[in-house]
């Protein structure tokens, strides 16, 4: 497979030496073997810090919204459908971003690699054609790099970038076999009683540090509601209830809003199930308003406009 | 006794032994995620680990803590206090650095004229038995923080796996009386010592994440305006994270929830990395954005703690390093701290 890391430090490096943008945004070598970072290139001579590979898990739509310079910004298919619906909502400016779309093949989830580890620390990762291998102190396993993708890549219909201004490499295959809404599926095949003691009990690990929420490129609120103090919308404590109240609000807001991109859940320290929240949240919009979100910019947000069509049924 | 020698097979047992007359927490697996919770049976209790996900701080310094309720019934007004603990409790297996991070709360919570009740009869009531580490994380960098892999520092007992026995050590009185009432062991000869010293030599030279942190304090006095901060900042998404998970992090907010007949008080963990931290009540923010917040989570640790008691206000656990959304590793920004200062020399 080819590294692609060469064909984006010379897009971004096209860029800044045109003077066509005043930063390009997107991914340098990590400090741990099975991370890479965000970084911000604004000189041509630091393009090489730019890296891709299967760490690269951060949505950089993220760093868009309230910035005052031109941008290049690197983006996976996911990304490109967050800045589909950014632009949507007005949070950028279409004429003072570049997108340099990657076709992307996945992110590796770093946790359950490393709870195949069992305590092993792997030192180096590399990625050869289909695995991972990893490598640490008096081991070297290769492990199927498909069955460790982060869950939302083993869901992904949208591979390829939906917008972009520079693509790197070919496009590659979308894959639809695996059913992208099995395990809500599964989740709604659960009675009520079990659904709440499911929620109850992510609720009671979550630490109420927001990483879920600020990894989000939806979440941009000058003030979200649970920093509101006048009024206090929501207690911050770490009682069950408002830890659940959080997380509901939370993926409510996203509604009809949400591409999947995993990143709020790979940003999790306590590894909370919230995909499966904000995947029940896309199904029922998809099924109610037939509404993919991120993949049109002209398509109206199903959730801001109205239609005489719209399903009433809630309505008793 | 003060050096004990414990057959590895005997960990059970000392376990169900104090469990007997102790709340026991201990590191478990909830889900991945390793964290200490009580415990009703040695079987829950993970004795390899390298470190848990989630620091043991919340046992003294929860991270939601009712300091007092009320109720108004009929024009009578009730009003309720925190109840100490009931048993005497044994925090186990808990790491050297984590042991540490105690002392250094400590000095917040519970030294000088200010103390926290609360916190101390905490403090008291447990008995902190910790876990050498044998095999530290690459992220690992507490003998860079003047901590160390086999440090008794915070600990009551010091437990180090030498592979087929446990050698367990009194480090104070209250440890020595901790031990002195399981049974199970025997003294531990010259070989024991022998062999831990050797594990301990070893551990420290595993410790890959050095980081030069000496005159830290200085370097960080003269950087106040330096361009650094406008750059620093910028991939942090704003999390709690990395003080979430500080074993030393001890900022909290102090919340009333109240209605016509109920409320109560709540202390709870906060974080310097969220705007609403420093927001005053007329709206105005002196730290508005991630620079001066992230100068500020550095200048803590690193120059005010040390200005204050004499050593950074981090013991290297990494979990910061680990859990970052966005890799921003605060053993590279020291590295370029230090550096920067070299240059400017």
């Amino acid at each position: 497979m080819t590294d692609l890391s060469p064909a984006i430090r010379a897009a971004a490096r096209r860029l800044l030496s045109d003077g066509l943008v005043d930063v390009v945004i997107g991914f340098e070598a990590g400090t741990l073997p099975l991370r890479s970072s965000p970084c911000f290139v604004r000189d041509a001579a630091d393009v090489d810090r730019l890296v891709w590979n299967m760490s690269c898990e951060n949505n950089l739509a993220k760093y868009l919204p309230r910035r005052r310079e031109r941008v290049g910004v690197i983006a996976k298919g996911c990304d490109t459908r967050s800045i589909v619906g950014l632009l949507k909502e007005g949070q950028i400016q279409r004429e003072r971003l570049h997108i340099i779309g990657v076709p992307c093949r996945g992110v590796i989830d770093r946790r359950r690699i490393e709870s195949e580890l069992a305590g092993r620390e792997a030192i180096d990762l590399q990625e050869r054609e289909g695995e991972v291998l990893l490598r640490g102190d008096g081991f070297e396993i290769a492990l199927e790099k498909e069955r460790y993708l982060h869950t939302s890549c083993r869901a992904c219909r949208s591979r390829n970038p939906v917008i972009c201004d520079t693509v790197i490499g070919d496009p590659v295959a979308e894959d639809t076999s695996a059913d992208e809404y099995a395990t809500v599926r599964e989740f709604e095949a659960m009675s009520a009683g079990e659904r709440w003691q499911f929620f109850a009990a992510e609720a009671s690990r979550c630490i109420r540090c927001y990483a879920c929420r600020n990894a989000c490129p939806l979440c941009y609120c000058a003030e979200c509601f649970v920093d509101s103090t006048q009024p206090r919308w929501l207690s911050p404590s770490t009682d069950a209830t408002d830890a659940l109240v959080f997380q509901i609000m939370r993926v409510m807001h996203t509604a009809g809003r949400c591409v999947d991109c995993g990143a709020c859940e790979r940003a999790c320290p306590v590894g909370l199930d919230l995909r499966l929240l904000t995947k029940k949240v896309e199904k029922d919009v998809e099924e109610l308003f037939h509404h993919k979100a991120g993949l049109d910019p002209r398509e109206p947000a199903p959730l801001s406009t109205f239609s005489p069509d719209d399903p009433g049924d809630f309505i008793r | 006794m003060r050096a004990a020698l414990l057959a590895k097979d005997q960990m059970p047992a000392l376990l169900g032994a104090l469990l007997q007359d102790h709340e026991v927490f201990a590191p478990v697996n909830d889900g991945g995620v390793i964290a200490f919770r009580r415990v009703d049976s040695a079987q829950q209790v993970l004795l390899h680990y390298h470190n848990s996900t989630l620091p043991p701080k919340g046992l003294f310094f929860p991270q939601t803590e009712t300091l007092f309720a009320y109720s108004l019934e009929r024009g009578q007004l009730a009003l309720e206090e925190p109840q100490p603990a009931s048993r005497a409790q044994v925090l186990f297996g808990v790491r050297p650095c984590d042991a540490r991070s105690f002392t250094l709360m400590d000095r917040v919570f519970a030294g000088g004229n200010q103390c926290d009740g609360c916190y101390l009869a905490r403090r008291e009531n447990f008995t902190v038995v910790g876990l050498s580490c044998t095999s530290p994380k690459a992220t690992c960098f507490c003998t860079s923080v003047g901590g160390g892999p086999f440090s008794a520092t915070g600990s009551d007992l010091l437990v180090t796996d030498l592979g087929t026995n446990y050698l367990v050590e009194a480090v104070t009185d209250k440890g020595a009386l901790l031990l002195e009432s399981v049974g199970g062991h025997r003294e531990a000869d010259e070989d024991s010592v022998r062999r831990r010293r050797e594990a301990q030599a070893s551990a420290e030279a595993a410790l890959r994440g050095a980081i030069r942190t000496e005159g830290m304090e200085r370097r960080l006095q003269e950087m106040w305006d330096d361009p650094f901060w406008d750059r620093l900042h910028e991939k942090c998404i704003g999390c709690g994270v990395c003080t979430y998970l500080c074993p030393t992090c001890h900022c909290f907010d102090i919340v009333d929830e109240d209605s016509e007949q109920r409320g109560c008080r709540l202390k709870l963990w906060d974080s310097c990395m969220f705007p609403l931290f420093t927001q005053h009540a007329s709206g105005y923010n002196p730290r508005p954005t991630g620079k001066e917040r992230w100068r500020q989570r550095l200048m803590h640790k690193f120059r005010y703690w040390a200005e204050s008691h004499g050593e950074a206000g981090c013991v290297g656990c990494g979990r910061c390093v680990v859990n970052c959304p966005v890799n921003l590793d605060i053993r590279q920004v020291l590295n370029e701290i230090e550096s920067l200062s070299r240059r400017s020399q």
